[in-house]
């Protein structure tokens, strides 16, 4: 219900935001060989590929930039995959994407794999994601610190913290019944990295999924179940769930799209990326084209995909390292 | 010699059925039993739940609209049955006329005392049992040699699973021409037809039923493999209709296997109708198969 009326909403927008897209998109792209120029009055149909790839979190997202997109430049042909942030990073290396997808920052010897290749890149923040840390209800836990949550996922902790209540001695005596995402996720990644302090370092004794779907199953009848994911998969499944506040110095925060995008979810409000190949937005006007589109629908975007937005701030950090692209 | 050994088997089950009336072989069939009933019943419940999981969502905008973030309650799989269509035809076109061929070279042609052709025999069937993912990394790789970047379009898939079912097609071909008999050929050799004739115009169509067959088995596999497109990056939303074997597709295991990892409940029943369908192509591929065999068959 909500999902329409937004649709409604954002379409009048759409067909201003059109009409002056027609207008900035005729200024710079106008010799672009995939460029077919048709009717005049600053209208310029675009065709020809964009082709994306990388984070299966932040896919949702880009393809809901796609069909908002679509609905103005029809024969423009975007395509999305999900190989996750690792493996779009890869790709795009490699010169096979024009925009990479990313739930973490690119990390240093990527970056050094992309220099080597001459692909010269832009970060683009496009959303904010709050990774949710949830309990099985029957817990009765309803804040921990990072500290505790340091203790439950160090490696450290393998073998040896395996009821609650060795966290907190006020914690339940239930057994820990550990859900999280395999290696090759961001998430795992980004969880590893600010919370026991080494990205990647993490106990192995835990139910390790791809698919949150199945960490949601988990979680929810385990007795005794914890785990970590993206907030929309807690929020698809809140009344099974049980969301704890996080407390990192500064008293228990719940995880919420306020929070996470004012900053007090802390440190596990994360940003979301696109990454796009400065040489492509360059060449080809419809990576251009729907690039600027992306970013000057970031509202609507994030709210047809049901992602957290990200702040007034951000979105003007966003729109400004966008500008030195154009 | 021969003959006791064939008729052996049916003997001991005619046995089996009737006379041997001990409890120890009617607990063993009834064992027997049991595991075919369990095997059935997991077969069963995993298609029943999943039909019913999906029950919601087996109507026309399942078939005739794209995968969709703005309205999931209509996200369809049209862009993944156009894609998967592209796909088996031009893995089809490229693996079928390349096996059937190879097949009649090692089996009318070929000199089995050469190392060479040993070597290649010997391939085949290790090739057969090579994991799927390997012929995506295989296809990435052949298509990088030749300086192509954008591997996530039809003809790298194509290549991908053509490579896949090869040996399945040409093991499967051979068998079938083995099954030709001897007097075929020297009856047509007899009357002054050349090699090339006999093999064209007389082994090669009383074989088609069985390598039709094989070969619409073959396919029914490629069409639910996932694993080699997305070694070669294969998109998962796409929102337009491939138009050629360059352009970006998505096809049914992919979209399937992407919904199925979405937070929305609207994207996992469309997930389950998906899975049916897949399986009613599949199913439909290997009706066919049947069909062909049962009609066209000959007996000697």
């Amino acid at each position: 219900m909500n999902r329409t009326s937004l649709r409604r909403a954002a379409l009048p927008s759409l067909v201003a935001l059109t009409v002056g897209l027609g207008l900035s998109a005729c200024g710079g792209d106008s010799e672009g060989d995939t460029t077919n120029g048709t009717e005049g009055g600053g209208s310029e149909t675009l065709s020809g590929s964009v082709a994306a790839d990388g984070s299966s979190t932040v896919e949702p997202l880009t393809s809901a930039a796609a069909e908002l997109y679509q609905e103005e430049q029809p024969d423009v042909q975007v395509a999305v995959g999900s190989a996750g942030t690792g493996g779009g990073f890869e790709a795009f290396c490699a010169g096979k994407t024009d925009i990479s997808n990313a739930s973490r920052p690119i990390e240093d010897d990527e970056a050094k794999i992309c220099d080597k290749a001459g692909i010269e890149y832009t970060e683009l923040q496009v959303a904010t994601d709050a990774l949710t840390v949830v309990s099985n209800p029957e817990v009765g836990v309803e804040c921990v610190t990072t500290e505790q949550l340091k203790m439950i996922w160090e490696p450290a902790a393998e073998g040896k913290i395996t009821n609650w209540n060795q966290v907190d001695p006020s914690f339940p005596d239930l057994d820990l019944a550990l859900f999280g995402p395999g290696t090759d996720s961001g998430t795992f990644d980004y969880f590893t990295d600010v919370i026991n302090g080494e990205e990647g370092a993490s106990r192995s004794d835990y139910e390790a999924s791809e698919d949150d779907n199945v960490l949601v199953d988990g979680v929810a009848n385990t007795e005794g179940g914890m785990g970590y994911f993206g907030f929309s998969f807690y929020e698809e499944n809140a009344d099974s769930l049980t969301a704890l506040q996080v407390d990192s110095g500064g008293g228990c925060v719940e995880p919420s799209a306020e929070t996470a995008a004012d900053g007090s979810y802390t440190p596990l409000a994360r940003p979301l990326f696109i990454y796009v190949a400065n040489k492509a937005y360059a060449d080809q006007p419809q990576v251009a084209s729907f690039v600027d589109f992306y970013i000057d629908n970031l509202a609507d975007v994030t709210e047809a995909a049901q992602f957290i937005p990200l702040n007034d701030e951000q979105t003007q950090e966003t729109a400004d390292t966008l500008s030195q692209l154009q | 010699m021969a003959e006791t050994m064939t008729a052996s088997p049916a003997a001991i089950r005619s046995s089996a059925r009737s006379h041997d009336n001990t409890l120890l072989s009617v607990i063993f069939l009834i064992a027997l039993w049991l595991s075919l009933a369990l095997a059935i019943t997991f077969l069963m419940t995993l298609i029943v739940t999943t039909a019913i999981d999906g029950a919601g969502r087996f109507d026309g905008a399942l078939f005739t609209e794209y995968s969709s973030q703005l309205s999931p309650e209509t996200t369809g799989l049209r862009a993944a049955l156009l894609g998967t269509i592209w796909l088996m035809v031009t893995t089809a076109l490229l693996a079928i006329p390349i096996g059937i061929a190879a097949a009649i070279y090692l089996e009318e042609f070929a000199d089995n005392r050469r190392w060479y052709n040993r070597l290649v025999e010997l391939n085949l069937q290790n090739l057969a049992a090579v994991p799927s993912v390997i012929y995506g990394m295989l296809a990435v790789a052949i298509f990088a040699l030749v300086g192509v970047d954008r591997t996530a379009i039809v003809l790298v898939g194509a290549v991908a699973l053509g490579l896949l079912i090869l040996p399945v097609i040409i093991i499967t071909t051979r068998e079938s021409l083995r099954a030709v008999p001897r007097e075929i050929r020297d009856g047509s050799l007899a009357l002054g037809a050349t090699p090339l004739q006999t093999t064209w115009r007389q082994v090669l169509p009383s074989a088609v039923p069985g390598i039709a067959t094989g070969t619409i088995i073959a396919l029914s596999r490629a069409i639910g493999e996932a694993a080699p497109l997305l070694i070669i990056g294969v998109a998962v939303t796409v929102r337009f209709d491939p138009d050629g074997i360059m352009s970006s597709f998505t096809a049914m295991p992919l979209q399937v296997f992407n919904w199925t990892s979405e937070s929305r409940d609207e994207f996992k029943i469309a997930a389950a109708a998906g899975i049916i369908v897949l399986l009613g192509m599949v199913l439909a591929l290997n009706g066919l198969a049947i069909y062909i065999r049962n009609k066209f068959q000959r007996r000697w």
